[in-house]
């Protein structure tokens, strides 16, 4: 073998971010031994997320790809993209956090390193262009959700949705290392580029190990992905973790996933595409139509908003179907979208989170719009952006990944897409009927804090700017992501 | 030209600021980032005006909003002539009910948020009169629908004014439905939404038809029609009328701004810039002349019974809006948005004026408890008087031109025209009468009300009498842009100045038939006048013989031709039968519900069916993980 | 020599042996052994493919999947114990407060 590769410490470079956000972490954990409150740390923990977005920007990976560590991790426009996402997600996550971590008394310091070390493993899966740093950015960032999720030790259901995240995780992670080895065998490397080479110079793409391989790895993503039949954890996971976690990982894990699916399907399996579409499209249509029509039956908001994701999901992975990079930057403009108007979802919810009270069930939400009009407004503008009602941000998503189905000649799935979209509309607007057209008499007390003030405005308004005014953030989509 | 993008977004800019810091930081002071927000629209607006008078469009393109491919849609402004006159009149009437509104919401604990939604409402309405394709109308158009919908409800912990906003919501659903498909059809028609490719390639679509519905129609026609539903909802024609009155429940500065001079005139703003449409089909035309027709006089005899003061002006409202589909109708759309803009003038008045009233008499509306405010409220009696005037068609009152114009043009439009004309002067008779009754029933004879009431009355303070009397100044003298050529050559300007966008109306007649028409119009207004001061002043028990000689009829009027009972018992009865377990009344129970939950129960039981698989247990979880697996491995193997 | 196949199936067997441990036995802690057996038999064929290909990278791998699963390990047997202390089972059918 040879042996004269070396790394010199300039192969850290576009590192730096992943650096900076696990120092962030570090650092965070000694401040929990020295401080009290944990004011100062979720502080701490926002700047150092703006100091590496801000680093990250200035790598200017956007407009020249970086490569470090043997090839085995890049710094690109589409990584970089979606580090933005995990940087937005953490700071919004962080901003809705502080004060309800404190109701549910688990305001632990740890909470926040946990945050930023599971965001390190999506910028790491994010920018993995081998299978060894993918895997290893993806345990990252599943161990410390793992915990995330049990962070309120003393509720059962918190103890009982880290059971089973942990335990359905690692069963996943099984099955993407089967994969990837079965790859590595068929391949002889675990290097994306050269995987797709050596396919290309040995003409293995028909083979079925190699085959086999590849579901197995899809079966890993899909299942981070919550695509159905592997959704089937969501669920229960997400009730029972802490909101604010929740809110976190309907996001984060979920764009980490497209984030790796997207170079992994592209660019490693870039010559077996006509197998993979054949394999995404009965998925996608499956949790289409599993999350909207479970969604109906839902009584718990948490519950509700879960399965709402998964039908998400299904939405993001046409882009994904398409094709076409003009399909896959329609993804990744859902994702940003989605971001926004599902942490804004999860923030009214944890808004009406206070001492003795759940705030869980739709039935709270009664006569919302009486008691608090702007919060109740805030969620009408989640709930219509969500279902996809113009003129919100959700309209905007759903139509350019439709739109990019239809140029795709796979208008049938744009048709069906469209068919479980107007069902979706039920359960979200049941929470507006709620809100508006019911009356409670219990009085209602909000967990309002400045910082959720903050996340709720930016968000909110992230919805509306998007839906009325997407070109520039569309466009700049496009020239990061495909130059 | 950029500049007059500053026209919606100012008032934008106020909104956000008020909604934002209002609650907590500027409490009571809403009006100093309100009022200098639609001042400064108003400015632009002025400009704007004179702008486009050099006969040139202002046509902005501010961005576009969706790319793909064929498809393209922006956010665009426009503003030319019919859009000028539009600005202005929703500009001037905004400033001045916003001023109003200081006096009149002083004290109120929703100050801010009152403020905050008018300032919402304004931007909504300027970008329904500003856009350059239909996307913006039809955004403007729901925006305004929903502030107006907010704004009735204003006072929310009064359920009556919760209801009639749900009443006003779900009526105008339905015309809205039919706008929106109208939009729909209209893209799949000509390719765009921008008005000036839609409207350029009117013509060469006239006479195409197209299978609806297994019926043969004509495409311009059916386009036109679903159209006008949105105009009948918006504009609150029959049979849609219903929400109107409801709405006054609302505060009185709203039912001035949103529910008189501007909202409700969406709708003969919509039809008049879509002119080049409308006048490819003459089954539209007449669709609307006559739904205008019927409406004014409709509208007009139930306003004779009604004892409400700002239910009578509501009627008065619909009554005079069916006016202006009827010049519309008959293909004088000048003369249609002539009437808007003067009608914009002295039903604010009107409105303004009985705010007034019912300010001063600590929210009592009824008529019957009041009478003799002639000598405690000056001021309010005498820009009552002028505003009366006005409507009635009073030379040389603003109301008189325009309505005069509807009436001639009416009568020149063929034989069914003659019957309009017909209709439009016995609605003007109606509408003389109760709208002196109305007077004579408030400020003459003696106080009806409290003693309590009585030991309290005053005028109103000046932020509130000003404002009525420049609104007074508008309705006497705002016609007088309108002047028809049988008085002064060249008086028509406003005819002249909309005619690029609404083109010249047809029809000559003599200047005998005119003097006709004006004489006949000005007699019935007279006798309207002097039939209600026998009425209720000299004879005062004759009403009452009247009324009770004629007791159905009588019933009739007073219960609204009993069409609230008629929706109740044929549309919404059986919808509540049909839907088991009513509770909670019609709006919630069955629509809302019925729609929210019924339909989710039909899929409702696969969901639950579907839900069965979750078992909880994690392990089956990972059976359904392994199986899925194993499916897509076998059905790829299989496939190959 | 044993041939590659071997290892490969042998592999194989394993991790069908471990996926049908986690699907079939309800002691918790059984299920997680039967994980680290998935995973080990991923080491097995790890390692045999790095060995006929004659190259370091797969038993690179194999190091970073000990690792990972060691860590695994303590996390997941911590989330076992805070959840024991509130539910004492270690019965896997038992952690069904959430469905449907």
């Amino acid at each position: 073998m040879n042996t004269e590769v070396g790394i010199s410490l300039r192969d850290a470079i576009p590192f730096i971010p992943e650096l900076v956000i696990i120092c962030t972490g570090l650092i965070a954990m000694m401040l929990d031994l020295v401080v009290r409150k944990k004011g100062p740390v979720a502080a701490f923990v926002v700047f150092g997320t703006l100091v590496a977005g801000y680093a990250m920007c200035k790598l200017n990976g956007f407009n020249e790809p970086q490569s470090a560590f043997l090839n085995m991790f890049i710094l690109d426009g589409y990584a970089g993209f979606f580090k933005l996402i995990f940087f937005i997600n953490l700071i919004l996550t962080v901003c809705i956090s502080y004060r309800y971590m404190i109701i549910e008394k688990s305001s632990y310091g740890e909470y926040y390193s946990l945050l930023t070390f599971a965001t390190a493993g999506m910028m790491v899966m994010a920018s993995a262009t081998d299978l060894i740093t993918l895997y290893l950015g993806l345990e990252l960032m599943a161990l410390s959700t793992y915990i995330l999720a049990g962070l309120m030790r003393n509720d059962r259901r918190s103890n009982e949705a880290a059971l089973k995240y942990f335990f359905l995780g690692a069963f996943s992670s099984a099955f993407l290392l089967y994969g990837i080895s079965l790859t590595y065998g068929m391949t002889g490397t675990t290097n994306l580029n050269e995987i797709s080479a050596t396919i290309q110079n040995l003409n293995i793409a028909g083979n079925p190990i190699l085959f086999l391989g590849l579901i197995f790895i899809m079966t890993a993503f899909a299942f981070k992905i919550a695509l159905a039949p592997f959704h089937m954890w969501a669920p229960d996971v997400y009730e029972g973790a802490p909101t604010s976690v929740t809110a976190f990982m309907s996001v984060g894990p979920k764009a980490a996933g497209f984030a790796v699916l997207g170079r992994v399907l592209f660019e490693a399996f870039g010559s077996m595409q006509v197998q993979w579409t054949n394999i995404l499209i009965p998925l996608a249509l499956l949790t289409m139509a599993v999350g909207s029509i479970v969604a109906l039956s839902q009584t718990n908001i948490k519950r509700m908003l879960a399965y709402s994701s998964v039908a998400h999901a299904s939405y993001m992975l046409l882009g994904v179907i398409a094709g076409t990079p003009a399909g896959l930057v329609s993804t990744i403009n859902y994702l940003l979208i989605y971001t926004f108007m599902n942490i804004g979802a999860f923030a009214i919810v944890i808004l009406l989170r206070s001492e003795g009270f759940q705030g869980q069930d739709l039935d709270d939400y009664r006569g919302l719009a009486k008691s608090n009009p702007l919060a109740a407004a805030l969620m009408l503008v989640f709930m219509f952006s969500l279902t996809g009602i113009p003129p919100t941000a959700g309209f905007i998503g759903k139509f350019y990944v439709f739109m990019e189905l239809i140029n795709a000649d796979k208008t049938y799935l744009a048709v069906i897409a469209v068919a479980f979209s107007a069902i979706s509309a039920f359960f979200y607007l049941r929470v507006v009927m709620y809100m508006y057209m019911k009356d409670s008499d219990e009085p209602r007390t909000i967990s309002c804090s400045p910082s959720m003030n903050v996340a709720l405005a930016v968000t909110a308004l992230m919805v509306i700017v998007l839906g009325i005014y997407p070109e520039p953030v569309l466009n700049y989509v496009k020239t990061v992501v495909f130059g | 030209m950029i500049k007059y993008t500053l026209i919606p977004l100012l008032p934008l800019i106020a909104f956000v600021i008020n909604i934002l810091f209002g609650r907590n930081y500027i409490r009571d002071k809403a009006h100093w980032v309100a009022i200098p927000a639609i001042v400064g629209s108003l400015l632009l607006a002025i400009s704007a005006f004179f702008d486009v008078a050099g006969g040139n469009v202002i046509n902005i393109n501010v961005y576009d909003w969706i790319v793909s491919g064929d498809f393209n849609v922006s956010a665009g402004l426009m503003i030319d002539q019919l859009t000028a006159i539009m600005l202005l009149v929703v500009t001037i009437c905004g400033t001045l009910i916003f001023i109003y509104s200081v006096g009149y919401m002083h004290g109120d604990e929703g100050y801010y948020r009152f403020f905050a939604y008018l300032c919402l409402f304004i931007f909504s309405m300027l970008v329904l009169v500003m856009g350059n394709n239909f996307l913006v109308m039809y955004f403007g158009w729901e925006a305004v629908g929903l502030c107006s919908y907010f704004l009735i409800g204003f006072w929310f912990n009064k359920k009556s004014a919760g209801d009639a906003g749900k009443k006003a919501f779900i009526v105008n659903r339905f015309g809205d439905f039919g706008f929106g498909l109208g939009v729909i059809l209209i893209f799949l028609t000509f390719g765009t939404l921008d008005f000036v490719g839609v409207f350029g390639q009117a013509g060469s679509f006239a006479g195409q038809t197209i299978n609806f519905l297994g019926w043969e129609v004509d495409l311009v026609t059916l386009i036109c029609l679903l159209l006008f539903c949105g105009a009948v909802g918006k504009s609150a024609q029959l049979p849609l009328h219903v929400w109107l009155p409801d709405a006054m429940e609302g505060p009185t500065p709203v039912s001035a701004l949103i529910h008189a001079a501007t909202m409700v005139t969406a709708g003969v703003f919509m039809v008049a810039r879509c002119n080049p449409l409308f006048i490819e089909s003459p089954i539209a035309m007449n669709t609307v002349a006559i739904v205008g027709g019927v409406t004014a006089i409709f509208a007009a005899t139930i306003a004779l019974v009604q004892n409400d003061i700002k239910r009578v002006i509501a009627y008065s409202t619909v009554s005079q809006l069916g006016y202006m589909f009827l010049a519309l109708g008959v293909g004088a759309f000048s003369a249609g948005v002539f009437h808007l803009y003067t009608h914009a003038f002295f039903k604010a008045l009107l409105f303004l004026a009985s705010g007034s009233v019912i300010h001063a008499l600590h929210n009592e509306q009824d008529m019957r408890n009041m009478g003799g405010l002639k000598k405690y409220m000056p001021i309010t009696y005498a820009v009552f008087i002028i505003g009366t005037l006005s409507i009635t068609g009073i030379f040389p009152f603003a109301g008189f031109f325009s309505k005069d114009e509807i009436l001639w043009r009416a009568f020149l439009a063929g034989d069914m025209g003659k019957f309009l004309w017909l209709l439009g002067t016995i609605a003007a008779l109606l509408t003389s009468f109760y709208s002196w009754r109305l007077i004579f029933m408030t400020f003459h004879g003696d106080f009806r009300g409290t003693s309590e009431q009585e030991h309290h009355l005053h005028e109103s303070p000046k932020v509130i009498t000003v404002p009525l009397m420049i609104l007074a100044v508008g309705a006497v003298a705002a016609g007088w842009v309108g002047i028809p050529p049988l008085f002064m050559e060249h008086g028509d300007k406003i005819g002249e100045f909309l005619a690029p966008v609404l083109g010249h109306p047809s029809g000559h007649g003599t200047h005998a038939q005119e003097w006709f028409v004006v004489g006949i119009s000005s007699l019935v207004a007279v006798l309207g006048g002097i039939v209600a001061y026998v009425m209720y002043v000299k004879k005062t028990d004759i009403a009452g013989k009247i009324a009770s000689a004629f007791k159905p009829v009588h019933a009739l009027l007073y219960n609204k031709y009993y069409v609230d009972e008629l929706y109740d018992t044929t549309l919404i009865q059986p919808v509540m039968k049909a839907s088991d377990k009513v509770i909670l009344g019609f709006i919630d129970k069955t629509i809302i519900e019925g729609i929210v939950n019924g339909i989710p129960n039909v899929i409702g039981v696969f969901s639950r069916k579907l839900r069965t698989i979750q078992t909880g247990v994690f392990g089956s979880y990972g059976l359904a993980m392994t199986v899925g697996a194993l499916c897509i491995i076998g059905y790829l193997f299989f496939q190959r | 020599m044993v041939p590659l196949s071997w290892y490969i199936i042998l592999s194989a067997v394993l991790f069908c042996i471990g996926v049908f441990g986690f699907l079939a036995r309800r002691n918790m802690i059984v299920m997680f052994i039967s994980i680290e057996l998935m995973l080990n038999a991923v080491n097995i064929s790890l390692v045999a493919f790095s060995h006929y290909l004659q190259q370091v990278t797969g038993q690179i791998l194999v190091f970073f999947v000990i690792t990972v699963a060691a860590a695994e390990a303590a996390i997941g047997l911590a989330i076992l114990i805070a959840y024991y202390k509130n539910n004492p089972t270690v019965k896997a059918d038992d952690a069904s407060l959430m469905k449907g």
